[in-house]
């Protein structure tokens, strides 16, 4: 197991080469859902928005 | 109102843009000034050695002109769009790469031969040896209206935006990497005696090509921006 | 209109293709781990040691299907990119602007591997070699393409200029790639070459093949959730979105 972590020496630098590799593909994979989230939050809001000024377009006039 | 031929548009053009360019004569001043400032900074920081500066004398006054036609490109629509006739252009019955291209040449006129005009004078300051100078006053020749062709598509694709200096660097320099390597190749080549003549012939192949393509796809470019 | 036509418009409305989108994304993702992690096993494990490289080697694994991934990815973006433009398909705008931050991903990664592996094998962390060079302006015509998207308000205005980019990109890849290859022969003897697996081992092409397939997979996973996400974005007034905004946010409460 040590002789497999060591890699022959080169170790360090290839499980960094594979943490990179994992790391960089985890964020790139969990962005999209947080921008989703994002998005349909402001949707909400927006729709929200609409909502509640709805009623006093109808006042005003 | 019947409109004109397409030679004369183009005229009318050129004319207006060297009017233009001629009421704010000053300002062509500022590329020239760039590139020597930019000069002057390497044997402040490389040491005043002769030889070590000769080594890297035509990369640096290469480079020094293509960061100083980077500053130069975002004038080249920005008054246009701002007060409009940008878009007059685009909507005129004239071909409007055409036109692109004229401004261009105006540009490249007015901006970049200035800079070509003391480039030597710009080498002898980093020693650069006298049988190059005419390899990169050639090679500059070549290189610059193509780096003037290649930013105006930038230039076209960000013409709406506010301080669009940073990212039209990001856009632009990727695409002049080929420019400069031939460029600067061909006089490095030329300064350890190696045949320069190869990488001449690749500007000027690109150039003929750029010649082309680079209105229509300005055109193209200024279409989506301004849609 | 034929019934291909039909089919091809009804998949490309966007509430269609963001359903089909979401049945798809964790398929995708779930394929490319189990072959990822296939691949990597073969990789670390399975495959011997190189006489010549060592362990070291076997960064190849991770490198070179990123490095192709990251041409893919590119190819992918322009070709979305030309389609968007000559057709204006809203769909493909986006598909070609989820593409760019993949392939700038997979991009990064082959640099920064490239990098760990170039230390041990020819004592440097970074030559101005032809491949690492061009690698490097890909990844400066993805950032590029990426803040161009970012700095145009207008979404659809912003997906054709960037696209219209990627289009200029593609054609001066291949001149990037022949001119950096030309600068470096003059520049003789600077580098050591990267020792080509010319003989390699079966035992070592299928963990690199089956990377590659994972990292496929993986891509069009991401361009689908990525897209998804664009979609709500573009069709925010639309019906269909608010609908989905409504019940996501009714399930969190």
């Amino acid at each position: 197991m040590t002789d497999f972590l060591a890699m022959g020496g080169y170790g360090a630098y290839v499980w960094t080469s594979i943490a990179v590799f994992l790391v960089v593909l985890a964020l790139e994979a969990l962005a999209p859902g947080v921008q989703r989230r994002r998005v349909l939050a402001e949707i909400r809001g927006r729709v929200q928005r609409r909502a509640t000024r709805a009623p006093r377009n109808d006042e005003t006039p | 109102m019947r409109p004109g031929s397409t030679s004369s548009a183009c005229a009318a053009v050129i004319r207006r843009d060297l009017t233009l360019i001629w009421r704010r004569r000053g300002d062509a001043l500022n590329p020239i000034l760039f590139a020597l400032m930019v000069i002057a900074l390497f044997p402040l920081a490389l040491g005043p050695e002769p030889e070590q500066l000769r080594r890297i004398a035509a990369g640096v006054v290469f480079v020094a002109l293509l960061l100083a036609g980077l500053l130069a490109l975002d004038t080249l629509f920005r008054s246009d769009y701002e007060d409009g006739s940008l878009e007059q252009l685009v909507l005129s019955p004239h071909p409007l790469s055409l036109l692109l291209g004229c401004k261009v040449a105006v540009h490249w006129l007015t901006t970049a031969l200035p800079l070509i005009a003391v480039a030597p004078l710009l080498g002898e300051l980093l020693h650069l040896p006298g049988d190059v100078r005419g390899v990169l006053v050639l090679a500059l020749l070549l290189a610059t209206p193509l780096l003037s062709l290649i930013g105006a598509v930038c230039v076209a694709l960000t013409v709406g935006m506010h301080r669009s200096g940073m990212l039209l660097a990001l856009l632009v320099l990727p695409l002049y990497v080929p420019v400069l390597i031939f460029g600067a190749g061909a006089c490095n080549a030329a300064q350890t005696g190696l045949p320069f003549l190869a990488p001449l012939l690749w500007l000027a192949a690109a150039l003929v090509l750029a010649l082309v393509l680079a209105p229509l796809a300005c055109a193209a470019a200024l279409r989506i921006s301004l849609s | 209109m034929n019934a291909l036509t039909l089919w091809f418009h009804k998949t490309g409305s966007p509430p269609t293709f963001y359903r089909i989108a979401g049945v798809l994304v964790p398929w995708c993702y779930g394929i490319g781990l189990v072959l990822g992690l296939v691949g990597l096993y073969g990789g670390l494990v399975a495959a011997p040691r190189d006489y010549q490289q060592g362990d070291a080697y076997r960064i190849i694994f991770v490198h070179v299907p990123c490095a192709w991934m990251g041409l893919f990815a590119y190819f992918f973006m322009a070709a979305n990119a030309f389609v968007a433009l000559v057709w204006r398909i809203k769909l493909s705008e986006i598909l070609a602007m989820a593409s760019a931050p993949i392939g700038a991903a997979f991009t990064f990664i082959t640099l920064v591997t490239g990098s760990l592996w170039g230390k041990p094998m020819w004592g440097t962390w970074w030559t101005w070699d032809a491949r690492l060079t061009s690698e490097l302006v890909l990844l400066f015509l993805y950032l590029g393409v990426m803040g161009l998207y970012a700095a145009i308000e207008d979404r659809r205005q912003a997906a054709r200029a960037a696209g219209f980019l990627a289009l200029i990109g593609i054609v001066n890849l291949p001149i990037v790639h022949f001119s950096v290859n030309w600068w470096n022969t003059l520049h003789q003897g600077s580098t050591v070459r990267l020792i080509g697996p010319s003989k390699i081992d079966p035992a070592m092409i299928w963990p690199l093949l089956t990377m590659a397939l994972a990292t496929h997979v993986w891509f069009f996973g991401s361009v689908l959730a990525r897209t998804r996400t664009g979609l709500l974005e573009l069709d925010a007034g639309k019906d269909w979105v608010r609908r989905i905004a409504l019940a996501e946010g009714a399930r969190r409460d």
